[in-house]
């Protein structure tokens, strides 16, 4: 599989905290184990705090690139 | 599975639970708990369970709220004086979570409708107030095998404990019968601080949602013990007794029976 290969992916770009997280906490339940899930968040609170919590629930942040317009393209694989 | 956005934002701290997640949530939605006695107990239990999204929660009692109630019966509020419990809670209970379907029943449970009542649910949660409802609360719940969370409170105390028929001690592997009609007092006459009924009933609302997500340990072999005067609880190690009347090896007790109740 391709570093930039996604098998989903959700735009949080907007959504507040803790929703940006518990939409993508709810994502990667219905996701296989190995897949992976782009998400694009918010600078501020929601970079500083979705992937320390994604990573908590024991799953693998491949890549966080940050982008033109304040956002953050997030690459995540599914434990 | 698409989930509404109010679903999202109502169960979101349920939700961000490793242990819970959207599949425990799920479960919460699916669940059916009844709910014996909209008083003390019942009260906060019903209140948390219906906040929790429990799909569906039965309420039990034969009982108007009476104004000697609501310094801890936290459903019932002033103007509910003279209403019956179960109409003032299922109003509280809608209010709280228009979600989750509410069933009442205007009766107190004996021998004859305890099996009827309990069948369309999974889990029971005893808030009754006196020792023979208990032993025919915990006697119908090994028979029908389903897990019952036992709740009790006197002046500052309390306890609970969690019965799982034929896995773990019943109510009657610690206390075999009622004690003799009056030798124990009850609340009305011997007081209870009101708070202690929310802790307790807490507790039970706590081993319930535990019971339905599958997660942790609940108070299976373990009394719970609340000293509030003091602050401290302690626990005490049950085991399941192999002469149990009703969960032993041998049972004596094969169907329901009323005990005398003198209050």
């Amino acid at each position: 599989m391709s570093e930039n290969e996604i098998d989903d992916n959700l735009d949080l770009r907007g959504v507040l905290c803790p929703i940006n997280f518990v939409k993508t906490k709810l994502k990667l339940e219905e996701m296989q184990a190995g897949s992976t899930l782009e998400i694009l968040l918010d600078k501020g609170d929601p970079i500083a705090n979705v992937p320390r919590s994604v990573k908590e629930e024991g799953h693998k942040i491949i890549k966080v690139k940050k982008e033109d317009g304040d956002f953050f393209r997030v690459m995540i694989r599914k434990s | 599975m698409s989930y509404s956005e109010d679903w999202i934002e109502r169960y979101s701290r349920h939700i961000i639970l490793a242990e819970v997640g959207g599949e425990g949530q799920q479960k919460i939605g699916k669940a059916k708990v009844i709910i014996l006695g909209a008083g003390g107990l019942g009260s906060p239990a019903a209140l948390y369970l219906a906040a929790a999204g429990v799909g569906e929660i039965g309420i039990v009692d034969n009982d108007e709220v009476d104004l000697s109630n609501l310094q801890r019966q936290v459903l019932h509020h002033t103007t509910d004086i003279g209403r019956p419990k179960i109409d003032s809670a299922s109003e509280k209970l809608s209010a709280i979570n228009p979600d989750i379907k509410i069933k009442t029943y205007k009766t107190f449970v004996n021998s004859t409708n305890i099996m009827d009542i309990i069948s369309d649910y999974d889990i029971i949660v005893d808030g009754t107030d006196n020792f023979p409802t208990r032993f025919l609360v915990n006697d119908a719940a090994v028979m029908s095998k389903k897990p019952l969370v036992h709740g009790a409170i006197l002046r500052f105390d309390g306890q609970a404990f969690t019965v799982l028929p034929h896995v773990g001690p019943c109510y009657r592997c610690i206390f075999r019968e009622p004690p003799p009609p009056g030798s124990v007092p009850n609340c009305s006459q011997a007081g209870i601080l009101g708070a202690v009924a929310g802790i307790i009933g807490t507790i039970q609302a706590t081993e319930v949602l535990k019971l339905i997500i599958d997660k942790g340990k609940v108070l299976s072999g373990r009394l719970l013990i609340l000293d509030a005067l003091d602050m401290t609880f302690r626990e005490t190690r049950i085991r399941k007794d192999p002469d149990c009347p009703i969960c032993g090896k041998n049972p004596t007790i094969t169907e329901l029976t009323d005990y005398e109740w003198v209050c």
